[in-house]
């Protein structure tokens, strides 16, 4: 009777501890069989953005979201998918972005994230090429007389905390020798409403996001016209797609995406001639980037990239080459493409697409 | 365990009131277990280890008051900036809170109706509205709306209003100030030591002992004297405004320097903790018996001497606990000041975050030690409850 009782509780124990072991096996999604299939299965792309910086990721009152950044996850999706739209968008703050990155809950991540070595290193991301050089510039009022920053000691500076905008600030000020203050703010628009009362002489960002705050600066403010960007760029921002380390298949979808939007505008392929382009190639390279035969031939090559050879068909279709991306939401923030880091390596910028053959 | 006996067959394994209950406690354990490992096995998924607060910092904190940080100091100095920070604005903001608190709960039983009322518009409007609010209000509305540093506002020269600075004179420590502090530290023992001898003799004689009066008196005498003695150890500035660097402007020298982030947060957390420390004191005054003022209105006490006297040491038994925990929530909310730009603890400690990483390291130190303020609050609060309550009952 006794060890009957004992038995029947230690059956009891080990039905709970089965029960522990089952519910912590299901635990992490594709573990083992990749990132790209795992999407596939999912059949959605699961892409951190911003949603607060205009021009690059930002929530439209309507709740969907636009900007460069986004167009980027809609290209993904579009080559590893065929639907642009099948993008679930995870706004994230700049805190958060590489723990969930990390931590599988998200595929990839856009949102003008600056490529660091500490980042790709210590915090598990792996960047694509640069879609976007930006630069660390400085903003201050027009009547402060204020002509380059060898000209602020001991003035006061608005900054956004904990980005790597507050440790090049503090580089270039240390370089200098000259003494300042800085004022970290959590949120953009507590900052500009301080920069608007003058508790600060200096307004420090990327280059983009200072063009696209003064080319909206209200009117009663002084409009525009009352604020100067110093000519001094004091820091490189190369703002790109990053992945979790240690998923080469999936890394390299992410970054022929990009690869192959530059390449397209080099090209002059886009999404108002991809159709044309596609029954009849201008040159081998065209059909190189659509995967489309050269001259009725035979069959290209395939890169074996793990998407589909015609990848690049339903990017330019729904989404458009780098240009037109760059056209649609970066240009209407005042900052056009010509004579910027982002120019084609052949109209002077840096922006080089490594050879689709 | 009951003894009773049961005819008939005793209930089955399953029909157990002992299993039954041990099923369910298994199964709450196997809950709770489950939770903690999946918690633990994300927070192994990241690194923990506090390694990375050995770094170098490479980013400069803008608000130091008798600290000397700089990007070259390590995270962890960043972050002990950021402490000290916090206690500072805690500290300063728990003694205003409790004057203002106490004020404006004794305002509320006024006889007068002005006082009354406004005591009541005040605690209604701070008590019901977010603090959140309030401080992002104080800051952005009333601080930052302040005249630039050019146009700033000068009143006798004493003090300075502007939206880089409130600028109030300030007395700074020289040479010789150990030693000041020192013969003040005797002059407080000898002024006690008078006051109690006055108050045995005046019970011995009945006789007005004027002890207070004395000992306030010896002190002030022995503190002049001394300060002259050595040297005079404070010197006293008052605000003045540098002037301009290529045309503008460059900030203010002398004096203390409030910031318009600390002044914002300070106002923010004192008005808003102050209206519930008014309604603690309020309902604390009356739960005691209307007889006590009407017997010390009886013996002819004055409406002061039968506030502080009478009504106020007994009001405090009741007062003390609830207002611990006015006092933690001040402390907790001083975390509101990352809307502000004020570095305090939180501030910083997700500055660090951001830059290095090691999110679950560096919120359970920042929960820490928010832990030790808070326990440190309560613990004085309790030895003070203590003591209040065994002068009560004796």
């Amino acid at each position: 009777m006794r060890t009957s009782l004992l038995w029947r509780y230690s059956v009891l124990a080990v039905a709970m501890v089965g029960l522990l072991g089952l519910a912590c096996e299901d635990n992490g999604d594709g573990e083992g069989s990749g990132k790209l299939q795992a999407v596939i299965d999912r059949g959605e792309l699961r892409c951190g953005v911003n949603d607060g910086v205009p021009g690059f990721g930002f929530l439209e009152p309507d709740g969907s979201f636009s900007g460069f950044d986004v167009d980027f996850c809609r290209a993904v999706a579009a080559a590893v998918l065929g639907d642009a739209e099948a993008v679930e968008y995870i706004p994230l703050s700049a805190g958060a972005r590489f723990d969930a990155l990390v931590q599988d809950e998200i595929d990839v991540l856009i949102r003008n994230t600056t490529w660091t070595a500490e980042r790709d290193g210590a915090q598990g991301a792996a960047f694509t090429l640069t879609t976007f050089y930006d630069g660390q510039g400085m903003m201050v009022r027009s009547e402060s007389g204020i002509t380059s920053i060898d000209d602020m000691e001991g003035i006061t500076v608005c900054v956004l905390r904990g980005t790597t905008t507050e440790g090049n600030l503090e580089d270039r000020f240390a370089l200098g020798g000259i003494s300042y203050t800085p004022l970290a703010f959590e949120d953009l628009d507590t900052l500009e409403a301080a920069f608007r009362e003058e508790r600060c002489d200096g307004w420090t960002s990327d280059q983009s996001q200072l063009a696209a705050r003064r080319s909206s600066y209200p009117a009663e403010a002084g409009g525009p016209d009352s604020l100067t960007v110093l000519s001094e760029v004091f820091s490189k921002e190369p703002l790109g797609p990053a992945v979790r380390d240690g998923d080469d298949e999936w890394f390299d979808v992410v970054n022929w995406v990009v690869i192959g939007m530059i390449q397209a505008d080099e090209l002059g392929v886009g999404s108002d001639n991809v159709e044309e382009q596609i029954s009849e190639p201008s040159s081998i390279d065209v059909a190189r980037l659509l995967g489309v035969p050269w001259e009725g031939g035979e069959d290209l090559p395939d890169f074996a990239l793990g998407v589909d050879r015609t990848f690049m068909q339903e990017v330019l279709r729904q989404v458009g080459n780098y240009d037109e991306v760059y056209e649609r939401n970066i240009v209407p923030l005042g900052i056009p493409r010509e004579g910027t880091l982002n120019a084609s390596w052949r109209e002077g910028g840096i922006l080089y697409a490594p050879p689709m053959r | 365990m009951s003894t009773i006996a049961i005819p008939g067959r005793a209930p089955g394994f399953w029909h157990r009131r002992r299993t039954r209950r041990l099923a369910i406690q298994a199964a709450f354990g196997v809950l709770v277990a489950l939770i903690l490992l999946y918690l633990l096995e994300r927070a192994l998924g990241l690194q923990l280890g506090f390694e990375f607060l050995r770094s170098r910092a490479g980013f400069a904190i803008s608000h130091q008051w008798a600290t000397d940080f700089s990007a070259n100091n390590s995270r962890l100095d960043a972050y002990l900036t950021g402490v000290w920070n916090t206690v500072r604005l805690v500290v300063v903001g728990l003694l205003l809170a409790t004057f203002l608190g106490v004020l404006a709960g004794v305002s509320r039983l006024s006889s007068n109706w002005l006082v009354a009322k406004i005591a009541l518009v005040y605690v209604e409007v701070f008590r019901n509205t977010p603090l959140l609010i309030q401080i992002i209000f104080w800051y952005t509305a009333v601080f930052l709306r302040l005249p630039p540093t050019r146009e700033g506002i000068q009143l006798f020269d004493l003090v300075f209003l502007s939206n880089r600075a409130l600028v109030i004179p300030w007395a700074f420590p020289q040479d010789g100030i150990g030693v000041w502090l020192i013969v003040l530290a005797g002059a407080a023992v000898a002024a006690w030591a008078v006051r109690r001898w006055r108050i045995a003799d005046e019970e011995r004689t009945g006789q007005p002992g004027r002890g207070n009066t004395m000992a306030v008196t010896l002190f002030v005498l022995l503190a002049a004297v001394s300060y002259a003695l050595t040297d005079q150890p404070l010197d006293l500035e008052v605000p003045t405004v540098n002037p301009p660097v290529n045309g503008s402007f460059r900030g203010m020298g002398g004096g203390l320097q409030v910031s318009p982030e600390f002044a914002g947060l300070l106002v923010g957390l004192v008005m808003y903790t102050g209206a519930f420390i008014a309604e603690i004191v309020r309902g604390s005054i009356q739960a005691l018996p209307r007889g006590q003022g009407e017997a010390s209105q009886a013996l002819g006490l004055g409406a002061y001497d039968r506030m502080t006297l009478i009504i106020l040491p007994q009001a405090l038994r009741i007062m003390i606990p609830p207002l611990t925990n006015q006092y933690l929530n001040l402390t907790k909310n001083s975390s509101l000041a990352v809307a502000i730009a004020y570095p305090e603890l939180f501030f910083v400690g997700g500055t660090i975050q951001n830059n290095a990483g090691h999110a679950v390291p560096m919120f359970l130190l920042i929960m820490a030690t928010y832990l030790v303020l808070s326990g440190v609050t309560a613990t004085a609060m309790n030895v003070l409850n203590r003591r209040v309550q065994v002068v009560g009952n004796n």
